[in-house]
């Protein structure tokens, strides 16, 4: 095992020096890669898997310090000098990142960059580069290859971009390539098919993949070896069989029992309906010319009807750009709307900002981003209270404070906490928070825009049971939006699955993921499951 | 420990860290502490008034050494006996008097002993004896003892007392026109942010304009238009370099607005008022101070230009721009004239430049 | 892409318009006119000399009769600089200007963008703290302070260079008013490049370049070319500026660019001669906005020539 390992890394020690003080990211990581095989390294976000390969290849920032030993082939990178490195890099291993949008250089074409990398690492004339470059191009599936090698990185969709990255990183044939959640920005479809690319492309150039993910079902899905890390450690590693299916270690099984799991109580059916939609459309209109004329209308949302009961949950599925999100922001009319809502027996959409305030109380919403959605410059009390100031404007502010304290502690926060800053909270925590400025008005809907989606699996689970819970104690209904089925099938009695504005298929949770009746469902469902979601 | 949990750190307390081990930052800031002190106390300690001319010390070079220098003493009682039509018959020093022995053909007018008063050299001289029928006088004339540590100028005006009400004058403007700036500033690019649509494109159509028109131009204008008064004429500067200002906030608003936290108070029902004072305007701060103190250094500089060309505060008022220009003229014989207005002029721009630099970095530890 | 300038060219005609418009009325609302002299005048010359060059109607006519002059490419005559017109004066100035300004700019984006490109790649080290007491003396020190210091040192102590004229150019009457013309923008410039090569040096697609082992050259070079659009519209609207004139440095090395014009004739109330210069500047700084929005649209593919 250890002759044919290409790559070691032995005793490795990551440190970030800030001004105050030093950040002990990588606490003597040793792992190796075999010649053709597929690690993966997996963990939640600080767990210093990044970190390790980047410190590996010479690409930290500028204030890590790194000890140890990373040898590629017999050959020592930790200390050698740039010029070494640069010879390495790009030929013998790459990296890949996870931000497909951002790591092409927006002022070169396509072909330019490509090709770059091939003459810097090769001495190859100018045009058989250029045949390369397009041979490349269409070895990572991108269609009209010829054209696209003139084409800007902003002309082209995240997942080609991302295929593009592949090509350059694989344009010298390395030995290793170092994958750093290249999947994690894409939606699950264009995901799938960029793993299935990845294993394509091992099995005709026989590279070894340093695959860094946070995603289990991907270890399963494309990975012999997995090593485990935590804090700046490797808590557990070897074959995925055996560490998935007998972990040793309790992070590790705390990992596996991450995923959100069980279902929703039903809600009885004599329920009172509570929100009433029928034909919403939310367009906008695209200006252009030296008028201001309009010439493009985007129907973001069009015409989409829905009924909730009160304490029941109506999840909805798509992927980026479907409307998923606008038509949770016309409910709560954050985006101009047309067609009806009606909450209980109050039309929404004629309403004007003074009369909807009253309504405002029932119907709050969550936001996806726990880091974006809480003003920075305001204590976590003031935050939660904030909604009080508006509907309750009697209260003294020592009441407020006690609502606050028991606001907290409704969401499992030390009530202390609430003098404190949001920056000053994990995500987990922030969004543990901002549910808690949406309960505290005692809503009888509340609107869930992708709430886990910035989360670590394992804050995930505790985020839907909480949500869960809630619920059941007040009655509460719930729209959740999302793109993860998993999480979404946990949460919901029905499920909405919506494409360009409009729904494409709805049925209760289970029988939808058993039984779908739609094409862009399967594909949707048949993208999730090989990434670890199974419908059983 | 408990205190650290159940009181958090905001944003501003983490900036004021930042900035306090900033060492560049932090000596800029008591620099300029003391040069503001010395700006507003010192004039009243230099034992000069700004205004005073002392016509005898026309440019006196820049001395630790108390005035009248010994080689002076000789010829302005010359120069005063001649006025008395006298001569002297002896003078003998016992320290800082002179006892003066004055012979003349006619008799003293002794109303015209004021001479001595009137010079700067001399206290009033007393007459201790007289003789020959007014003829001969014998005077006790004290010498006025005076320092000028930083010269004196053209019109033999004490340059420490002079630089140090300039910088009164240049600090005033500086923090007045910017505050005028500020305030048209950031309102207009709130407004302009936060309103949008055919508003917003309106408002900013106006400043688009403002920017291309010849600012030099603008500011003459406003000269010959409110007659070099420099409180209006500042407020009139202010008016002009709010242009930035404005942009810089209708930039922050426009991507504040867009935010979730401002969203979310939206959901919540918080009134437009509620929104712009508790989620946008706290957030617009930073930039806001750094381009302030940017800004500061930026019109003293103006206003030097502008005394440059002859337009700015009006004598015997005076601006470390008035000096400075005062001094470029004068640079060949008398250096200091320029040196020391020049320093204190640099090295509050230097420092505010300092201080905003370390401002941006406190308030947006990203760029580090 | 012509389509492009020439509606960019279209839409900076209102701009142009506006301009004209408020100098024109913001000057005539200043108390004063062009014939107040120490001695006033006799009311019957002023009232001839007012007459003989309209001053004597409307305003609205002078202004209508201004514009329609001016749609034809006439300034008028100078009322202070007499005989000559607007346009003969500008015409003798502009050269001067323009020529100290072009030299000021190019040396300003050489060295400038040399010393912060410096800068960033050694950031935190003495090379850089040095650019940065450079650069912040470049901006803090008035150049009426630098331009007075280089004569006396330069023209007197060492009497390498002439202190003044304009010798019609020659090279050696022209170095110290470009290097003073230049320091301050050398300064600003070299602040700029180096924040914004830190901030590309930092971007995911220059650790990409990294990770593919492109070596330090073309790093440098892809994260410049990024780096420089900001500057690019920094320097705009300061080269309008520069081109057309600075009355500091005209002043003090005594050279007859269209700064100085401008500042006499506004101060004597010379409403032609100072209209003739504000349509000049604004004509500089729209077509200066103008090649920025084109060089833009070049070198950035993301903005489209729409």
């Amino acid at each position: 095992m250890m002759d044919q390992a290409q790559f070691h890394i032995r005793d490795l020690h990551v440190r970030f020096r800030t001004q105050a003080d030093e950040l002990h990211a990588v606490k003597g990581v040793s792992l190796s890669v075999a010649r053709g095989e597929t690690l993966a390294i997996v963990g939640e976000s600080g767990s210093g898997k990044s970190q390790t390969m980047l410190a590996a290849l010479g690409l930290l920032a500028s204030n890590g310090v790194v000890t140890g030993s990373a040898m590629l082939n017999g050959q020592e990178l930790i200390g050698a000098s740039e010029v070494a490195l640069d010879r390495v890099r790009g030929a013998k291993v790459t990296m890949i990142f996870q931000e497909p949008m951002t790591s092409l250089d927006p002022l070169y074409t396509i072909g330019q960059q490509i090709i770059a990398v091939i003459r810097r690492h090769r001495t190859v004339s100018a045009a058989d580069a250029k045949a390369e470059a397009l041979a490349l191009l269409e070895r990572v599936r991108i269609p009209d290859a010829a054209r696209r090698l003139a084409s800007y990185p902003h002309e082209m969709s995240g997942g080609q971009r991302q295929r593009v990255v592949i090509a350059m990183a694989l344009a010298n044939r390395p030995d290793l390539l170092v994958a750093d959640e290249p999947t994690t920005a894409l939606d699950v479809t264009i995901q799938s098919e960029i793993l299935a690319l990845l294993a394509d492309l091992q099995r005709e150039m026989g590279m070894a993949i340093a695959f860094i993910t946070h995603d289990l079902g991907i270890v399963r899905r494309i990975a012999k070896r997995v090593a485990v890390m935590r804090h700046g450690e490797i808590v557990e590693s070897g074959p995925v069989e055996q560490v998935f299916n007998a972990p040793r270690h309790p992070y590790t099984r705390a990992l596996l029992d991450a995923e959100p799991g069980g279902t929703k109580e039903p809600t009885p059916a004599d329920s009172p309906v509570l929100l009433e939609a029928q034909d919403v459309r939310v367009h906008y209109p695209v200006k252009s010319g030296f008028f201001g004329r309009t010439t493009q209308v985007i129907k973001a949302v069009d015409g989409v009807s829905l009924t909730l009961k009160r304490g029941g949950t109506i999840g909805i599925v798509g992927e980026s750009g479907s409307g998923k999100s606008t038509l949770g922001k016309a409910i709560v009319k954050l985006a101009p709307a047309t067609g009806m809502i009606r909450l209980e027996d109050r039309a929404l959409i004629p309403l004007s900002r003074a009369e909807m305030r009253p309504l405002r109380r029932s119907l709050q919403m969550v936001f996806q981003d726990p880091y974006g959605s809480l003003s920075p410059r305001m204590t976590v009390g003031e935050i939660i209270t904030e909604g009080l100031l508006v509907h309750e404007p009697g209260l003294t502010s020592a009441a407020r404070d006690r609502r606050a304290a028991e606001a907290l502690e409704e969401v499992h926060l030390d009530a202390a906490l609430r003098n404190r800053f949001p920056h000053e909270f994990s995500g987990g925590q922030r969004q543990r928070i901002a549910i808690a400025r949406a309960m505290i008005l005692k809503p009888r809907l509340v609107i869930l825009d992708e709430p886990t989606s910035a989360l670590d699996r394992s804050i995930q689970k505790a985020i839907v049971d909480l949500l869960r819970d809630l619920q059941r104690r007040h009655g509460l209904a719930y729209i959740f939006i999302s793109h993860d089925l998993a999480v979404v099938r946990a949460m919901a009695d029905t499920i909405l699955v919506m494409k360009d504005g409009q729904v494409v298929e709805q049925g209760e949770s289970e029988n939808l993921i058993r039984h779908p009746r739609e094409d862009y469902t399967r594909r949707l469902l048949a993208a999730a499951m090989e990434t670890g979601f199974s419908p059983c | 420990m408990s205190e650290a949990a159940t009181h958090g750190r905001s944003l501003w307390a983490d900036a004021r860290d930042r900035l306090a081990r900033n060492r560049a930052a932090m000596a800029s800031l008591v620099l300029i502490s003391l040069i503001a002190l010395a700006c507003l106390f010192g004039p009243f300690l230099t034992g000069h008034a700004y205004d005073k001319v002392y016509s005898d010390y026309v440019k006196v070079p820049a001395s630790l050494a108390s005035q009248p220098t010994e080689d002076r003493i000789g010829p302005a009682l010359q120069r005063t006996a001649s006025r008395l039509r006298a001569t002297i018959a002896s003078d003998t020093r016992e320290g800082n008097t002179i006892r003066l022995v004055l012979t003349a053909p006619r008799a003293i007018d002794e109303r015209s002993l004021a001479f001595f008063e009137r010079s700067d050299l001399f206290h009033a001289a007393k007459v201790l004896e007289r003789a020959e029928e007014g003829k001969r006088l014998t005077l006790l004339v004290p010498i006025e003892r005076n320092r000028f540590l930083f010269g004196t100028d053209g019109n033999g005006r004490d340059m420490l007392t002079r630089t140090l009400i300039a910088g009164r004058v240049s600090l005033a403007i500086g923090l007045l026109a910017t505050f005028v700036a500020i305030l048209i500033g950031v309102t207009y690019g709130a407004v302009s942010g936060y309103l949008g649509g055919r508003v917003d494109t309106v408002m900013m159509r106006a400043v688009d304009v403002l920017y291309s028109l010849p600012f030099i131009f603008f500011v003459i204008m406003l000269v010959v238009f409110f007659g070099r008064n420099f409180v209006l004429m500042f407020l009139a500067v202010g008016a002009v370099e709010w242009l930035d200002m404005a942009r810089i906030v209708r930039g922050q608003t426009l991507s504040l607005k867009r935010r979730e936290f401002v969203q979310a108070a939206d959901v919540l029902g918080v009134s437009t008022p509620g929104i712009l004072r508790r989620h946008i305007i706290p957030n617009t701060l930073g930039p806001v101070v750094v381009y302030t103190t940017l800004l500061v250094p930026k019109v003293i500089l103006l206003e030097s230009f502008l005394s440059f060309l002859g337009l700015g505060v009006q004598e015997p008022m005076t601006s470390w721009g008035v000096l400075i220009s005062d001094g470029a003229r004068n640079i060949q014989g008398a250096t200091y004239l320029l040196i020391f207005p020049a320093i204190f002029l640099t090295t509050t721009l230097f420092c505010l430049n300092f201080i905003g630099d370390g401002l941006r970095d406190a308030l947006d530890p990203r760029d580090r | 892409m012509l389509f492009f300038v020439i509606r960019r060219f279209f839409s900076s005609i209102p701009t142009l318009f506006v301009v004209v418009t408020l100098s024109f009325f913001l000057m005539r609302v200043a108390p004063g006119g062009p014939f107040d002299l120490e001695q006033p005048l006799e009311a019957k010359i002023m009232e001839n000399l007012n007459r003989a060059y309209g001053l004597d109607r409307p305003l609205i006519e002078q202004y209508g009769r201004y514009l329609a002059n001016l749609l034809r490419g006439d300034l008028g005559p100078s009322f202070y600089i007499r005989d000559f017109s607007v346009a003969e004066i500008l015409m003798k100035g502009l050269p001067v200007s323009m020529t100290l300004g072009t030299l000021a700019i190019l040396l300003a984006l050489g060295v400038g963008t040399t010393l912060g490109v410096i800068a960033s790649l050694r950031q935190n080290s003495a090379v850089d703290y040095a650019v940065i007491g450079f650069a912040t003396a470049g901006v803090t020190i008035p150049n009426f302070v630098v331009a007075p210091l280089f004569q006396i040192v330069f023209g007197l102590m060492l009497a390498l260079l002439p202190v003044g004229g304009w010798n019609d150019g020659a090279v050696r009457n022209i170095i110290l008013p470009v290097i003073v013309l230049a320091l301050p923008q050398v300064a600003v410039v070299a602040r700029m490049t180096r924040a914004s090569m830190i901030e590309a040096l930092r971007s995911d697609h220059v650790r990409t370049l990294r990770s593919l082992g492109m070596g330090q050259r073309i790093i440098v070079i892809h994260a410049l070319r990024g780096a420089i659009l900001p500057i690019i519209s920094y320097l705009g609207p300061t080269a309008a500026a520069l081109l057309t004139g600075s009355v500091v440095v005209e002043t003090i090395f005594g050279l007859p660019g269209i700064g100085r014009y401008f500042v006499e004739g506004a101060l004597n109330r010379d409403y032609t001669l100072v209209m003739g210069t504000v349509v000049v500047v604004a004509v500089f700084v729209l077509v200066f906005n103008m090649v920025v929005d084109i060089l833009y649209a070049l070198l950035d593919p993301r903005v489209r020539y729409e």
